[in-house]
C-alpha cells in the first residue's frame, strides 16, 4: 500500500489535461491497461483476504473450548460484517482523506464510480473505486479478528462488538491515514508495505489492551501456576491457518497495488515467493523449537509460527530476497514460541496466541524492513511503532474501560464455567456429542 | 432384602412367560450362575483381547472408552510452553458377561493378552450377576448370554 491517495488526487490533477485532449479517439490499451488489471488485481487479492476471515474463524474455533465455539462463530462473522458496514460509512474516507492535515480527519461515506464509468472518469494511473474500497476493507475486518481471539472464552458478545465498531470505524482507519493515507508518518518516510504495524500491530495493541482490562480465564493462572486449556480442534486450527497462508498471498501481493507493467506484475509474483518462504520458516522455526524446548512438537505453535513469519514478511515482503524471507520468517517463529509463556507469565490469557503472532512479530518485521529497504532507517521504523502502539493501546484501553463501567465486558463466573454458547447463545456447536 | 425386583410380567400375552417367571425367585432356582468381569486395559491391548477372547469363545462384550488413575497415577504434557498434569489416563473398560465355569479362564486369557510388563496395564474385577436377561427371548443367564 505504498500509493496514497493524496499521490493520486495530484497525479490525477496532472493527467487532466492530456485525458481531456485524447477525449475525441477511443483510449488505446496503453491508457487503459493499467486500470483494468490494478483492478483485477484489487478484485483477486480482496477475495482472498476476504477468506482471510474464514481462516481466522477456524483458527480461533479450533483453539477455543468446544463450549465456545458457537460464539467465536457468531463474533467473527459479525465482525467482519459490522466492519464491513463501518468502512463504508467513514472508515474508507477517514483512512485515505485525500488532502488532509496529515494526522487526523473523519470521512464521509464511500461513493463508488458510476454504472459503466467512462476512461474519462475513471482513475486510469490507479484503480476502479469499488475494487480499492473493497481491497482496503478486507484489511480491517483483519484486524478486528485479531482481537477476538486473544480475548475469546470469557467476553460478552456485545461489548466486544461495540469494540468492533470503534476500531473499524474509527481507529484503524485513523491511524492508518497517517501512513497509507499519506498523512505524518509517509511525509516522515516510515515504511510498512503491507501492514505489520498498520494492521497487525494495532490489531494486536488493541488485543493486548483487551486481555488486560479483561483478566484471564477462570483458572487458567492458579497458585502460581500455568493451566492449559486445550483448543477443541486442532484440524480446524489447522485448516484455519492454512487458509490465512493462502489469503496472505492476496494481503501482500495485493499491496503492490499495481499491476500495469512488467515491473509491477513481477513485483506482486516475487510477493508471493516471499511471502510463502516467510510462513514456512517460520513454521519449520516453530516445529524444531518447540522439539527442541519440550521434547514433543507443539502444533498449536507451528500454526502459530507459520502466522508469525506471515506477520514478520508483511512490512516489506518485495525487497527481500527468498533466503531474506526466510530468516526474517524465522525470526518470527522463534519470537512467537518465546513469548508466548512470556506472556502467561504476565498472567497475560491470549487463547489463540494473536499478541505473539500479530504484534511481537508485527514489530519485528516492521523493524525487518531497514535489513532490505535501503530508503527505511531504523529510527524512522521505531517511531512508526511507538505512534501506532502509543495511540492504538491507550484509545483500546480507554474504549474498553468506558465498555467495562457501563455495561461490563465479562460474562459471570457461572456463565462462563457452563460455556458461552449455551450462557450468552443457547446454543451449542456440537450438540450431539456427549460432555466430556 | 432383595435389590432390582422385576415384576412378575408371566400374565403378558405373547411373551415365553416360563423365562421371565423365573425373576425374582433365588438364583439357585434359576439354573447356571453367570459372572460379570470388568476389566480395565490400555486402549492399544483392546483388539487383541478381543480376538483372544472371542477364541476363548467369548460371545460378547461390552467396550467403554474410560479415563482413570491407579498406580500409574497421570504424567504431564506441554501444552503451548506450559506444563499440565493429565491426571486421568486412557483405558478401555472392557465388560464381560460369562457363565461361572468359565470365569477363570477368561480372567487368565485377559492377563496374559493385555500384559505388556509396565505400570499401566490395568485391572480386572470379577462380580456375581445376580440375574441376567436376553431382552429378545426372555432367557435368563446362562441361557441369556
Amino acid at each position: 500500500m505504498k500509493l496514497t491517495k493524496s499521490l493520486l488526487v495530484g497525479a490525477g490533477l496532472t493527467a487532466l489535461p492530456t485525458l481531456a485532449l485524447a477525449q475525441d479517439a477511443a483510449p488505446g490499451f496503453d491508457e487503459i491497461g493499467p486500470y483494468i488489471m490494478t483492478t483485477l488485481l484489487f478484485c483477486m487479492a480482496g477475495f482472498l483476504v476476504f477468506f482471510m476471515a474464514a481462516g481466522f474463524a477456524m483458527l480461533e474455533g479450533g483453539l477455543v473450548r468446544s463450549k465456545n465455539v458457537t460464539m467465536q462463530m457468531t463474533k467473527n462473522i459479525a465482525l467482519f460484517s459490522i466492519a464491513a458496514i463501518m468502512y463504508w460509512l467513514v472508515g474508507f474516507n477517514t483512512m485515505y482523506p485525500g488532502d488532509f492535515n496529515g494526522y487526523f480527519v473523519i470521512g464521509g461515506q464511500t461513493v463508488l464510480d458510476a454504472v459503466g464509468v467512462s476512461a474519462a472518469d475513471a482513475a486510469l494511473d490507479y484503480a476502479s473505486v469499488g475494487s480499492d474500497f473493497f481491497f482496503q476493507l478486507v484489511f480491517v475486518a483483519a484486524t478486528a479478528s485479531i482481537v477476538s481471539g486473544a480475548v475469546a472464552e470469557r467476553i460478552k458478545l456485545w461489548p466486544f462488538l461495540i469494540f468492533v465498531i470503534v476500531l473499524t470505524g474509527f481507529m484503524y482507519p485513523i491511524s492508518g491515514s497517517w501512513q497509507w493515507g499519506g498523512g505524518w508518518l509517509s511525509e516522515a518516510g516510515f515504511s510498512d508495505f503491507a501492514g505489520s504495524t498498520v494492521v497487525h500491530s494495532v490489531g494486536g495493541w488493541a488485543a493486548l489492551a483487551g486481555v488486560i482490562v479483561l483478566g484471564p480465564r477462570l483458572g487458567k493462572y492458579k497458585d502460581g501456576k500455568v493451566n492449559p486449556m486445550p483448543g477443541s480442534n486442532l484440524a480446524l486450527a489447522t485448516l484455519g491457518t492454512f487458509i490465512l497462508w493462502l489469503g496472505w498471498f492476496g494481503f501482500n501481493g495485493g499491496s503492490q497495488l499495481a499491476m500495469g507493467t512488467v515491473g509491477d506484475v513481477s513485483d506482486v509474483s516475487r510477493i508471493f515467493a516471499n511471502t510463502n518462504m516467510a510462513a514456512a520458516a517460520g513454521a519449520v522455526t516453530a516445529l524444531i523449537l518447540t522439539q527442541v524446548l519440550y521434547k514433543k512438537p507443539d502444533l498449536t505453535m507451528v500454526l502459530n509460527g507459520a502466522l508469525a513469519g506471515l506477520v514478520s514478511i508483511t512490512a516489506e515482503p518485495l525487497a527481500p530476497t527468498l533466503f531474506g524471507s526466510l530468516w526474517i520468517g524465522a525470526v518470527g517463529g522463534i519470537i512467537v514460541v518465546l513469548s508466548i509463556p512470556m506472556l502467561d507469565k504476565f498472567k497475560l490469557d491470549d487463547v489463540v496466541g494473536a499478541i505473539p503472532v500479530h504484534l511481537f512479530a508485527g514489530i519485528w518485521g516492521t523493524i525487518a524492513v531497514i535489513f532490505y529497504n535501503s530508503d527505511a532507517s531504523l529510527g524512522t521504523q521505531l517511531m512508526g511503532i511507538i505512534a501506532y502502539g502509543v495511540f492504538t493501546f491507550v484509545a483500546s484501553l480507554i474504549v474498553w474501560f468506558i465498555l467495562k463501567a457501563v455495561m461490563g465486558i465479562r460474562v459471570s463466573e457461572e456463565d462462563e464455567i457452563n460455556g458461552l454458547d449455551m450462557a450468552e447463545l443457547g446454543m451449542e456447536a456440537y450438540p450431539e456429542f456427549s460432555k466430556g | 432384602m432383595r435389590r432390582n425386583r422385576v415384576p412378575n410380567l408371566c400374565p403378558v400375552k405373547g411373551m415365553p412367560s416360563f423365562a421371565i417367571c423365573n425373576a425374582g425367585r433365588p438364583a439357585n432356582l434359576r439354573g447356571h450362575v453367570v459372572k460379570l468381569i470388568i476389566a480395565t486395559i490400555k486402549p492399544f491391548k483392546l483388539e487383541e483381547v478381543r480376538e483372544a477372547l472371542t477364541e476363548a469363545g467369548v460371545r460378547g462384550m461390552m467396550v467403554t472408552e474410560i479415563k482413570g488413575f491407579g498406580s500409574q497415577s497421570g504424567h504431564t504434557e506441554i501444552y503451548r510452553g506450559a506444563e499440565y498434569a493429565v491426571n486421568f489416563v486412557p483405558k478401555v473398560k472392557v465388560e464381560i458377561v460369562v457363565a461361572e465355569a468359565m470365569a477363570d479362564q477368561i480372567v487368565q486369557t485377559i492377563t496374559k493378552t493385555a500384559q505388556t510388563g509396565k505400570i499401566g496395564d490395568g485391572k480386572i474385577f470379577v462380580l456375581d450377576v445376580e440375574q441376567a436377561v436376553r431382552v429378545r427371548t426372555g432367557e435368563t443367564n446362562e441361557d441369556a448370554i
